[in-house]
C-alpha cells in the first residue's frame, strides 16, 4: 500500500457542533482530523440566523433597537450605543453630557460582565469548573445595577436617540461605587485560582500563536487583535462619546497566544473599572434627553459609525434615502472576523488546543450570524 | 500452596461478604455524590443541593430511582452485545478488589497471600469495559475516550505498581493483612513520602478523575465514553467510577497510611474499621477538592508526566528502598 494511500484511511470528519459544549452555542466546526490531531477545521455558520440585518431595512430607525442587543446578547449596551450613536451623527442630534456620561458607565459595566462571563467560560472549556460560578457571582452584581435603571438584565434597550431612556439616582451610583470596590477585592481569588494555576497556564501559554501580521490580514479586533501586541482600540485611536475625557491605558499582549488575549482581558477589567470611577466623580448635572423629533428622517448619503464592543470593533453602516426607514443597513461584527482566522491557526493541533483556541476568542455566535 | 474452600461454612461467608460489599458500594457511591456535590456546592460558594430532604440529603436517592426508572436507550446502528456489556463489565471488577481489603484486622472477606496483584489485575479489567463502551458505542466521541483511557491507564499502571512494590520490598509480602500489620509502629507513608505522592497523583489519573478526566473531557469530546449512555446504563459506569475512587483511596490507607491502625478503641479487632474509614474519606475528600480547582490537562501533558516524571522517580524510588532494604 502507498504512504499516501495509508495517510488518506486514517483520515476521518468530525462534526463538532452544532450541539457541542465549547462551540458555545450553534457553531459547527467541521474538522478533519487524523488521531487527536486536527488537520483543516472548517467553520460552518448561519444555523441561528435572523435577518437583522434586513429588518433594520424594513422599519422606521426606532424599531432596530431591541434587535442590536439580541445580536450579541453578553454584552449589548455597546450594540446599543453603536446604532443610537449612528442615527445621532446621521440626523445631526445633539446629546447631553449627562447622558454620554451615563452611556460610557453602563457600557463598561457592561463590558466588565461580558469579561467575567468570558473569564468563567473559557476556564471551563479547559475543565476547570469553579472560576465560572466565581464570575456568574461577580457579573451578577452588575446585571443588579442594570436591571435597577435599565429595567432588563441581558438584552437591554436603554439608549434613546439624544439620550438615555432614564436618569440615574443614587442609589445607582452607590452600588456601582460598592461593586468596584468588591471587584478589585476579589482580584487576588481569581489570580490564585487561575492566573497562577500552573495546568492553566500549560493549556494556554504557546497555545494558538496570531502574529500581528496574521491578525491584521483576517481584521481581528478587540482583545484578540491586541493580545498580538498592537494597541488598537477604537475608544482611542477614533474616540467617540466623552471617552477623550479619561484617563485609561490599552492592555497589549506580547506574542499573541491564548495566554496573552487572557491577560489583556482581565487587565481590561481594571480599566474599565478606573474609567467607570472617573466617570462617577465627574458625572455632571443636566437632563439625559434631548428633544427629539418623532419621524427622525435620514437624510441621502451614508454614514458609518464605530464603537469597541468587548470582543473587539463594531461598526454600523447606514445608508439614507430620506425617509425615516434606512436604504440599508449594515453591522460589522468583532466575531466574525475574529472566528476566520480558525482555519488557518488550527492546522495541525491538537483537538483540546483547537477548544483552547475558540474559547480564547470569545466567541458569540449570534453575533456573527445576525 | 493455598487453597481456597468453597464448601458450606466458608461458602456462607463469602455470599455474606460480597451481599455486604455490593450493598456497601451502593451506598458508597450515593454517599459520594451527595458529598461530591455538596462539596462542590461549598467551594464554588453556593449551597447544592438543598431541596429533597433536609440539605438536600436525599437527593442522590431521588436521582438513582430516576436513572433505574429510564428507558434503556440503545441507539441505531451500535453493538448490541457490547453497548449491553460495557456498563456491567464496568462495575463486576470494581467489586472483586474489596473482597481482599482488610477493613480491620477481624474484618476481611479473605486475605489472598497476593492481595495486592489481585487488586491491580482488577484494575486493569477496568479499562476493558471504558474500551468495550467506547468501541460498541458507534460514535467517534466515545471512540476517543475510549482510546484516551486505554492510553492513559497503560501509561499510569506502570508507576502505581512501582510505588506499590516499593512498599511490598519493604515488608516481604503481598498479603494486605500482613501489610498493614507490619506498620505498627510506623506508617509507610513517613517511610515512603516519594511513593504515596506517586500513588496519589497516578491514583486519580488511574480513576479518571479530574485534573486527568480526560476519557470523558466533556468540553472536548462532550462526555466521552459514557455519551450514548443514559439510564443504568450509566449510572453502573457512575458507581463504577465511585468504587474504583474508594479503591485508591483504600489501597493508599492500606499500603501507606496505615490501615486500621490509630489510637486505641475497645474491640478494636473489629473497630479499627473505624479509623479505615477515617482515612479513605479523607482521601477522597482530597480527590473532591483537586476535581474542583483544576483545569483538565492535555493529553499529550499527561503522558509525558506520566513517562518523564512519574516513571523515572518511581523506578529510582525502587532501587533506592531495595539497596536499603539490603543493607
Amino acid at each position: 500500500m502507498l504512504e499516501s494511500e495509508y495517510q488518506e484511511q486514517n483520515r476521518f470528519f468530525l462534526n463538532m457542533g452544532p450541539q457541542h459544549p465549547s462551540t458555545h452555542g450553534v457553531l459547527l466546526i467541521v474538522l478533519e482530523m487524523e488521531g487527536e490531531y486536527v488537520l483543516d477545521p472548517q467553520p460552518v455558520l448561519g444555523f441561528i440566523h435572523r435577518m437583522h440585518e434586513k429588518m433594520g431595512e424594513s422599519r422606521p430607525c426606532q424599531g432596530f433597537m431591541p434587535n442590536t442587543a439580541r445580536m450579541d446578547y453578553v454584552c449589548a449596551l455597546p450594540y446599543n450605543h453603536g446604532y443610537v450613536s449612528l442615527i445621532e451623527r446621521k440626523a445631526g442630534i445633539e446629546v447631553p453630557k449627562r447622558a454620554e456620561y451615563i452611556r460610557v458607565i453602563t457600557s463598561e459595566l457592561n463590558r466588565v460582565a461580558s469579561h467575567l462571563l468570558w473569564l468563567g467560560a473559557y476556564l471551563l472549556d479547559l475543565g476547570a469548573f469553579t472560576p465560572i460560578l466565581y464570575g456568574f457571582d461577580d457579573r451578577e452584581h452588575i446585571l443588579d445595577i442594570l436591571e435597577r435603571i435599565t429595567g432588563s438584565r441581558l438584552t437591554y434597550c436603554y439608549y434613546r436617540f439624544g439620550g438615555v431612556y432614564k436618569d440615574v439616582d443614587d442609589k445607582f451610583i452607590e452600588a456601582t461605587r460598592a461593586f468596584i470596590k468588591r471587584m478589585r477585592k476579589r482580584y487576588v481569588i481569581y489570580e490564585k485560582l487561575v492566573t497562577k494555576n500552573i495546568i492553566f497556564i500549560k493549556r494556554a501559554e504557546n497555545i494558538g500563536i496570531v502574529s500581528p501580521d496574521m491578525a491584521l490580514r483576517y481584521g481581528m479586533t478587540g482583545p484578540n487583535l491586541r493580545g498580538s501586541g498592537i494597541a488598537y482600540d477604537v475608544r482611542k485611536n477614533e474616540p467617540y462619546s466623552v471617552y477623550p475625557e479619561f484617563d485609561f491605558e490599552i492592555p497589549v499582549g506580547e506574542q499573541g497566544d491564548c495566554l496573552d488575549r487572557y491577560m489583556v482581558r482581565v487587565q481590561e477589567i481594571e480599566q474599565s473599572l478606573r474609567i467607570i470611577e472617573q466617570a462617577l466623580d465627574r458625572l455632571p448635572d443636566g437632563p439625559v434627553r434631548s428633544k427629539v423629533k418623532k419621524n427622525i428622517k435620514l437624510t441621502p448619503g451614508d454614514c458609518n459609525f464605530a464603537v469597541e464592543a468587548a470582543r473587539g470593533e463594531l461598526s454600523y453602516y447606514l445608508v439614507g434615502d430620506g425617509t425615516s426607514t434606512p436604504y440599508r443597513l449594515k453591522v460589522r461584527v468583532p466575531s466574525y472576523s475574529n472566528l476566520s482566522c480558525l482555519p488557518e491557526l488550527g492546522r495541525g493541533i491538537l483537538l483540546p488546543d483547537l477548544v483552547s483556541i475558540l474559547g480564547s476568542f470569545d466567541l458569540v455566535i449570534p453575533e456573527m450570524d445576525r | 500452596m493455598e487453597t481456597i474452600s468453597i464448601l458450606p461454612p466458608e461458602l456462607i461467608r463469602m455470599v455474606i461478604a460480597v451481599i455486604i460489599i455490593i450493598s456497601f458500594l451502593f451506598l458508597n457511591a450515593i454517599m459520594m455524590g451527595y458529598a461530591e456535590r455538596k462539596i462542590a456546592g461549598h467551594v464554588q460558594r453556593r449551597p447544592g443541593p438543598m431541596e429533597v430532604g433536609s440539605h438536600g440529603i436525599l437527593q442522590m436517592i431521588v436521582d438513582g430511582v430516576k436513572l433505574v426508572g429510564k428507558e434503556l436507550l440503545i441507539p441505531f446502528n451500535v453493538d448490541r452485545t457490547l453497548f449491553r456489556v460495557a456498563p456491567l463489565l464496568s462495575f463486576t471488577p470494581v467489586i472483586l478488589p474489596l473482597l481482599v481489603i482488610p477493613f480491620s484486622e477481624k474484618l476481611q472477606a479473605r486475605d489472598l497471600n497476593l492481595g495486592l496483584i489481585f487488586i491491580v489485575t482488577m484494575g486493569s479489567v477496568n479499562v476493558m469495559a471504558l474500551l468495550v463502551g467506547g468501541w460498541g458505542s458507534n460514535n467517534k466521541y466515545s471512540m476517543f475516550g475510549a482510546m484516551r483511557a486505554v492510553a492513559q491507564s497503560i501509561a499510569y499502571e506502570i508507576p502505581i505498581l512501582l510505588s506499590l512494590l516499593a512498599v511490598v520490598l519493604m515488608c516481604n509480602t503481598f498479603s494486605l493483612k500482613e501489610i498493614v500489620a507490619a506498620q505498627q509502629n510506623i506508617w509507610f507513608v513517613f517511610l515512603q513520602p516519594v511513593a504515596f505522592l506517586i500513588y496519589v497523583v497516578a491514583g486519580l489519573a488511574e480513576t479518571n478523575r479530574n485534573p486527568f478526566d480526560l476519557p470523558e473531557a466533556e468540553s472536548e469530546l462532550t462526555a466521552g465514553f459514557h455519551t450514548e449512555y443514559s439510564g443504568m446504563g450509566f449510572s453502573l459506569f457512575f458507581i463504577g467510577e465511585y468504587t474504583n475512587m474508594f479503591i485508591v483511596a483504600s489501597v493508599a490507607t492500606v499500603l501507606f497510611l496505615g490501615g486500621w491502625h490509630g489510637p486505641h478503641l475497645p474491640y478494636g479487632e473489629y473497630l479499627g474499621v473505624v479509623w479505615f474509614f477515617l482515612k479513605v474519606y479523607l482521601l477522597l475528600f482530597l480527590m473532591i477538592m483537586v476535581r474542583w480547582t483544576y483545569p483538565r490537562v492535555r493529553f499529550d501533558q499527561l503522558l509525558n508526566f506520566a513517562w518523564k516524571y512519574l516513571v523515572p522517580f518511581s523506578l529510582v524510588n525502587l532501587l533506592i528502598t531495595a539497596v536499603l532494604v539490603k543493607l
